[in-house]
């Protein structure tokens, strides 16, 4: 039979939850030495999968066969005694424990039986992190570790307990583009070693840049198991969604109005009291989209924070629809007109023990209609959000009632653009927008953004993927070192230039930021 | 369709859930602590019998008989209950704002100093001086909590080492007070006017010369007030959202600081009132305590016991109060005061593991319902929160089917119908 040239191969796996059916006979394979992507939109079925393949879940109906052996998996424990492992999105690392520590928890090897054994687990994390280029000090603590260290230490995690078929779920969300290239060369070394890697994802250049094969899921359904060199984006787009998809963003020119948002020379401190933002200065007007492209960690956080109010400002003027708020507090900023899609939903957008009528409510709820004399309106607070759900197409369990801990991560973005686009700004800042959102999501928010533009608002998107920023933007502004290095029109720039910019070895159109910072000599030698 | 609405009611955390567990906790802690007794050579149905008569005023063993119903008993039980409930509140109150006020104990005595003094020193002769009393009693208490709230809200001075020391404090201040008011001795002060008290003849009457008194009144006063401000205004909509997120709730433009000041201080006004049911209505003097009476740390059995909803609260004041009030009655019955303690314990303990005793009751749905078996799932809140938000998608389901299983439990029938309904 065909099954042993397998190492994984699942069967008619179906898996139902209450009111939904997540899995609908998919049969998955996963071949020696290759990388296999799993692809498909937010609640597609992907994770359910992987879930029972994982031993998370039990298979309603279906058969798993590992390396052509029919297996119950029935906890995670077993599928690691099978030499399965999974990298989560999500990682389970002790902040303040070493690299080591973290590896070994959980498994930790034992000398005279009551002493843990750190010393042989150091030097196995040593050998694997050399042996597949992992760059890992065993010794270092995770607080101090970049994402992408940390990425790599939970990969090591899954490598210390000898997996040979590792489940990777959205390992590229969290990553700038420079870590996702060196994942990959780290996932084309396991492959090379014999090993065999299941790739979770929904980005479709990821796939056509690494894996093998790919298979697709829609609503539950297997929609197809292509090889990847046969097969280009758009196909897979369509086998995701369903229908043809526009990866590029259909508008019209901008039509700039009135300045909505000027920051004169602003300067704000991080946690860490570093001059984060340094002398950025910029105008954004009503009917234009203006991108801020950058690297992650350039300012553009405490940028958004400050604009925001949630971070005090050490100088310089923020002026926001002719009203100076460099001092004025969140709830002033909200009222005269500022709409902020956070880029930490979860931690800043949505307060996810709230329903999500209670979420929608977020920023009105003050407020007559919602409120009279401090007593809130609960009905209208429930129909408003049944309405907005309905408008911009929120989808949940429960409607307004559901926590929104329970909705997608697709679904918990749209509600929080549903909330900022009904409070009517003047200017909207957009940070990370459709971060970690299917094709889907991202063509629709896109869509929002740009009729939002041509409705006459001014819209500050802050993004690390240069793809975004370039598709949407009217102007681009480059953002190196908490400074602008760079501003252009988004026609009339490309990938390289602007790379150039964001490594700040380029400047170009900042004549006015220039001049206010001349005594700077490092700003007037990197002059183009 | 029935599903979804079996789902809804009984998910994780929903007040349903919080009932079911609480119960469960509940028979858990009388089933172990009948296990101690039985192990300790002591009868436990003399216990239980002592919590039923203190509770219902029954007594079985002398049915038929007048002595069969005595309400003296559950008036004495309601009466202890009181201050134990407003303490529930309060700790209840700032649990919702993600705060635990430890300090329930030290602001209720804040509660019956103010509430001593109003009464010993406002000449005053119409029960009016009883409102004002207890008026007085919610403001020394407020204010009292105020100080531990505007510390955390300002400087970042965690709440529980303030409220914990905050108790002394309030405890020899109130004992240096009360013993320098004229006619004290050292144990107590004069006794306070008739008309500052909260006991009536008519109460007393009607339940069969116990010391229950009117603020029973104010008791269900402020379980409507609690569910009124947390659920139905903008002000408890704040607070909550404090409570769950404080960076959502900055965000959003609310004032953190505030929020948490102001919570503090309604906490401390629930517990002040609380030291008016002590001061009023179970003593008729001023007294200087010896040591902590317990009503504040009970009151964090009571808030937690009652998922911090304000009916729960209430029922689970009513429960403590009844193990407190039942004590004496249980010694003469044989059964030890450590054993009604040991059983206030175990219920926290219970209450505490209420993750654990959805995963049983899981466990139980799922040999029910066949079809939920593969729910043999790390614990629910951690599969959601370790779990990325690609995995929502299918952890929400998950919650779901958990919670069916609660219903299973709950309600055999309909959980069976539902059953052969999905098969």
């Amino acid at each position: 039979m065909k099954t042993d040239e397998y190492v994984v191969e699942m069967r008619g796996i179906s898996k139902r939850f209450p009111g939904i059916l997540a899995n609908d006979r998919v049969n998955l394979s996963l071949k020696k030495g290759e990388i296999l992507a799993l692809l498909g939109e937010n609640g597609a079925g992907k994770s359910t999968l992987m879930s029972i393949l994982f031993g998370f879940y039990h298979a309603d109906e279906g058969q798993i066969f590992i390396r052509g052996k029919e297996e119950k998996i029935n906890s995670p424990n077993k599928a690691y005694d099978l030499g399965i492992g999974m990298v989560h999105q999500h990682f389970q690392l002790i902040d303040n424990f070493t690299v080591t520590e973290n590896i070994m928890l959980g498994n930790e090897s034992v000398k005279n039986a009551l002493f843990v054994d750190e010393a042989t687990a150091r030097e196995k994390v040593r050998k694997l992190s050399e042996q597949y280029g992992l760059n890992i000090n065993p010794d270092a603590r995770i607080e101090d570790c970049s994402v992408g260290m940390q990425q790599r230490v939970e990969i090591l995690k899954v490598l210390y307990r000898n997996a040979d078929i590792i489940i990777l779920d959205e390992p590229t969300a969290v990553l700038t583009p420079q870590e996702i290239d060196e994942l990959m060369v780290i996932l084309r070394n396991f492959t090379a070693e014999g090993k065999s890697i299941i790739l979770i994802t929904h980005k479709l250049r990821e796939i056509m840049q690494v894996a093998d094969r790919v298979t697709v899921l829609r609503r539950g359904k297997m929609t197809g198991t292509l090889n990847v060199r046969d097969t280009n984006e758009d196909e897979l787009a369509r086998l995701m969604v369903g229908r043809h998809v526009n990866f590029k963003v259909d508008k019209s020119p901008a039509k700039p109005g009135h300045p909505v948002l000027e920051i004169q020379d602003l300067v704000v401190r991080d946690a860490r009291k570093l001059k984060a933002v340094d002398g950025f200065t910029l105008t954004v007007h009503a009917g234009e989209i203006v991108g801020i492209a950058g690297v992650d960690g350039n300012g553009q956080e405490e940028l958004v924070q400050a604009i925001a109010g949630l971070m005090p400002i050490e100088s310089g003027h923020i002026v926001l629809d002719g009203h100076d708020i460099s001092e004025a507090k969140v709830r002033e900023r909200n009222e005269i007109g500022l709409g902020h899609i956070p880029a930490d939903r979860q931690k800043y957008g949505l307060i996810m023990d709230f329903t999500l009528a209670e979420n929608m409510a977020l920023k009105s709820y003050f407020k007559a209609p919602l409120s009279k004399r401090g007593v809130l309106n609960r009905p209208l607070i429930r129909s408003q959000a049944e309405e907005l759900s309905k408008t911009f197409d929120v989808r949940s369990g429960e409607g307004p009632l559901s926590l929104a801990r329970m909705l997608s991560g697709g679904n918990q973005q749209k509600a929080i653009i549903a909330r900022e686009f009904a409070t009517n700004p003047v200017l909207m800042v957009a940070a990370q927008p459709t971060r970690g959102l299917d094709v889907g999501a991202i063509e629709y928010i896109h869509r929002r953004l740009v009729e939002l533009r041509d409705e006459g608002k001014a819209i500050l998107l802050v993004s690390f993927e240069l793809d975004e920023v370039m598709n949407l933007s009217d102007r681009i502004a480059v953002i190196y070192e908490g400074r602008v290095s760079g501003l252009v029109n988004a026609g009339e720039s490309d990938e390289r230039e602007l790379g150039l910019m964001m490594s700040g070895s380029l400047h170009k159109g900042v004549e006015s930021a220039e001049e206010k910072n001349a005594a700077t000599p490092s700003e007037k030698g990197g002059k183009a | 369709m029935k599903d979804n609405s079996k789902s809804r009611l009984f998910r994780p955390g929903s007040n349903s859930s919080l009932f079911v567990t609480a119960i469960i906790a509940i028979l858990l802690s009388f089933l172990v602590a009948a296990v101690v007794m039985i192990a300790t050579g002591i009868q436990p149905k003399g216990f239980f019998d002592a919590l039923l008569r203190t509770m219902t005023g029954l007594d079985f063993s002398r049915a038929g008989t007048a002595q069969f119903f005595r309400p003296r008993y559950v008036g004495e039980f309601i009466q202890v209950s009181l201050p134990l409930i407003l303490c529930g509140l309060s700790i209840g109150f700032a649990y919702r704002t993600g705060m635990f006020n430890i300090g329930a104990e030290g602001q209720l005595i804040a509660g019956i100093l103010c509430s001593n003094l109003i009464a010993l020193t406002l000449p005053l002769k119409t029960p009016l001086l009883a409102v004002l009393c207890i008026i007085s009693a919610g403001i020394g208490g407020g204010l009292w909590a105020f100080i531990p709230g505007f510390l955390k809200a300002r400087f970042g001075v965690h709440e529980v080492v303030t409220t914990i020391m905050f108790n002394y404090v309030a405890m020899y201040v109130s004992n240096w007070i009360l013993k320098a008011l004229p006619g004290s001795n050292p144990q107590r002060t004069v006794d306070l006017p008739k008309n500052a008290l909260l006991g009536s003849d008519f109460l007393r009457k009607l339940s069969g010369n116990s010391r229950l008194h009117w603020g029973f009144i104010v008791v269900i006063l402020s379980v409507l007030l609690y569910n009124f401000i947390m659920n139905r205004t903008s002000f408890g909509y704040e607070l909550r959202a404090v409570g769950f997120n404080r960076h959502a709730a900055a965000y959003a433009g609310m004032n953190a600081e505030s929020r948490i000041i102001l919570s503090m201080v309604i906490s401390g006004i629930f517990a002040g009132l609380g030291g008016a049911m002590v001061a009023q209505g179970t003593f008729t003097y001023g007294r200087v305590l010896q040591g902590f009476e317990n009503y504040g740390f009970d009151g964090i059995s009571v808030a937690l016991l009652g998922g911090t909803r304000g009916v729960g609260i209430l029922l689970g004041g009513l429960l403590l109060g009844g193990l407190r009030s039942g004590q004496p009655l249980m010694q003469a019955m044989g059964v030890p005061l450590e054993i009604a303690q040991i059983v206030s314990g175990l219920i926290i303990l219970f209450v505490a593991m209420q993750h654990g005793i959805e995963r049983l009751l899981l466990f139980f749905g799922k040999r029910r319902l066949e079809e939920e078996k593969e729910e043999s799932v790390p614990e629910e809140s951690s599969l959601n929160d370790a779990l990325s938000p690609g995995f929502e998608k299918a952890a929400a389901p998950a919650g779901d089917a958990a919670a069916k299983a609660t219903a299973g439990k709950d309600a055999e029938e309909d959980a069976e119908a539902s059953a052969s309904q999905q098969a």
